[in-house]
């Protein structure tokens, strides 16, 4: 079972009153969705969080998460769909889509 | 619930940086790419600094967030079916002010009711009206992606007139859909609704903003989230912002606010862009930019611009057209 996406056969325990557990989708990765992945330059980033309010995952990962100021950003590429709208909606231009296939090194951040 | 209450308290939002920055959604749901609803709902969540209750009816954000055996909710969430929403907000809503007269109330949260444009305009709209007319304390919130999008993109009463779905086709007889759209704000104006308010995913400030002072009212409050579907209206997942930017650009989803009967536009658009803008983008309008349709579009451009000096003639403040 080192596939994720691939779930142990149920049943599966439920609680009385039949909860799921908050936020258990985030073991389910979603990369093999994506023909292209976003690539932050964060020479570029200013660190405007448009790319995280706009992001449908969130699959934008906030490098200062407790902070109240601009921070830079790196995808998190076990959940990111590719769908580019953080492309489309980044100011300064940082981010690019490339093929699924390049490798990237320093998990993105070129 | 009591005016002093922490929630009555409304802060505008004034910089993307002072938005709640912890997740309420967790990744790994199964949105499409580019899912408008989705971004909506993220928007709604981090508008807020008080975890909310969110209670969902049926629909894409509610089938793909909790998806057997996982969710990807980090609030308290409840799915009910497709028509109840308001009315089990309502009692989720009542239980809390039963407890807080005990004084057995920990934490006040804002109730939100989640529904999708089938489960407002169509399929929820007695529960929508009850609610509404009881005067809960909740908001409402109607993430508008004009079909039923989950099970195959089917008409609804939201969606357009002269758009493609699988039950409004494009042929010789029928150029999409042949009625207009449902005035779904006129409805809940009706009710004497202390606070409704439209909003686009592309202007998330304008969206959060409206979120905090729907939840600041003391007293059912309505907001109608335009939120485009790359899947149903036919475009790339990458333009689902600017499709919906374009909407408000070109008048076609007019932004506004109703606050006491008093009408507000809040993103006024002076110069608009010409509608064929908005329609190049989408698949679904494909056929109405054809010569043989130039009648269906002139009818379009009608109803848009009606709609826009209906709007505006009722706003206090008149915009220069």
């Amino acid at each position: 079972m080192s596939d994720p996406r691939v779930r142990p056969v149920g049943p599966y325990p439920i609680s009385q009153g039949g909860w799921h557990e908050g936020g258990s989708s985030k073991a389910y990765v979603t990369n093999d969705w994506r023909l292209e992945k976003p690539v932050v330059d964060l020479e570029k980033c200013v660190g405007c969080l448009y790319c995280w309010v706009y992001c449908p995952e969130p699959a934008i990962d906030l490098l200062d998460r407790a902070g109240k100021g601009p921070s830079k950003v790196r995808i998190d590429y076990d959940h990111c769909k590719g769908c580019g709208i953080c492309q489309q909606v980044c100011p300064p231009k940082a981010i690019k889509m490339v093929p699924e296939e390049e490798e990237i090194a320093n998990n993105g951040s070129i | 619930m009591e005016e002093n209450s922490k929630l009555s308290q409304f802060q505008p939002v004034k910089s993307i940086f002072e938005i709640n920055r912890e997740e309420r959604m967790a990744p790994g749901h199964r949105a499409c790419a580019g899912c408008g609803p989705m971004i909506a709902v993220r928007q709604i969540l981090q508008s807020l600094d008080v975890k909310p209750v969110v209670i969902s009816a049926t629909g894409c954000v509610e089938v793909t967030t909790s998806t057997y055996p996982d969710s990807a909710w980090l609030v308290p969430w409840a799915h009910v079916a497709f028509e109840n929403s308001a009315a089990v907000a309502s009692g989720v809503e009542a239980a809390m002010h039963a407890l807080k007269v005990r004084g057995e109330l920990k934490e006040e949260r804002p109730v939100i009711a989640l529904a999708g444009d089938g489960g407002t305009f169509d399929i929820g709209l007695q529960a929508l009206s009850g609610a509404l007319e009881r005067g809960h304390r909740m908001l409402y919130v109607c993430y508008d992606n004009e079909a039923y999008m989950n099970t195959g993109i089917q008409r609804s009463s939201a969606t357009p007139f002269g758009a493609w779905t699988t039950t409004s086709p494009v042929g010789k007889e029928w150029p999409g859909k042949a009625e207009i759209k449902k005035d779904i704000m006129g409805i809940v104006v009706a009710h004497g609704t202390p606070y409704a308010a439209t909003a686009s995913i592309s202007h998330w400030k304008d969206l959060m903003t409206k979120v905090r002072k729907a939840v600041s009212q003391n007293g059912p409050t309505f907001l109608h989230v335009y939120a485009p579907c790359n899947r149903g209206w036919r475009f790339e997942p990458k333009d689902t912002v600017e499709v919906a930017k374009r909407a408000v650009e070109t008048r076609f989803f007019p932004l506004y606010e109703v606050e006491n009967g008093r009408y507000r536009i809040t993103v006024p658009v002076a110069k608009p862009r010409p509608l064929e803008d908005f329609l190049s983008l989408q698949g679904r309008f494909s056929h109405l930019l054809k010569p043989e349709n130039l009648e269906v579009l002139k009818e379009l451009k009608s109803i848009v611009e009606e709609r826009w000096s209906k709007i505006n003639a009722a706003a206090s403040v008149q915009v220069q057209t």
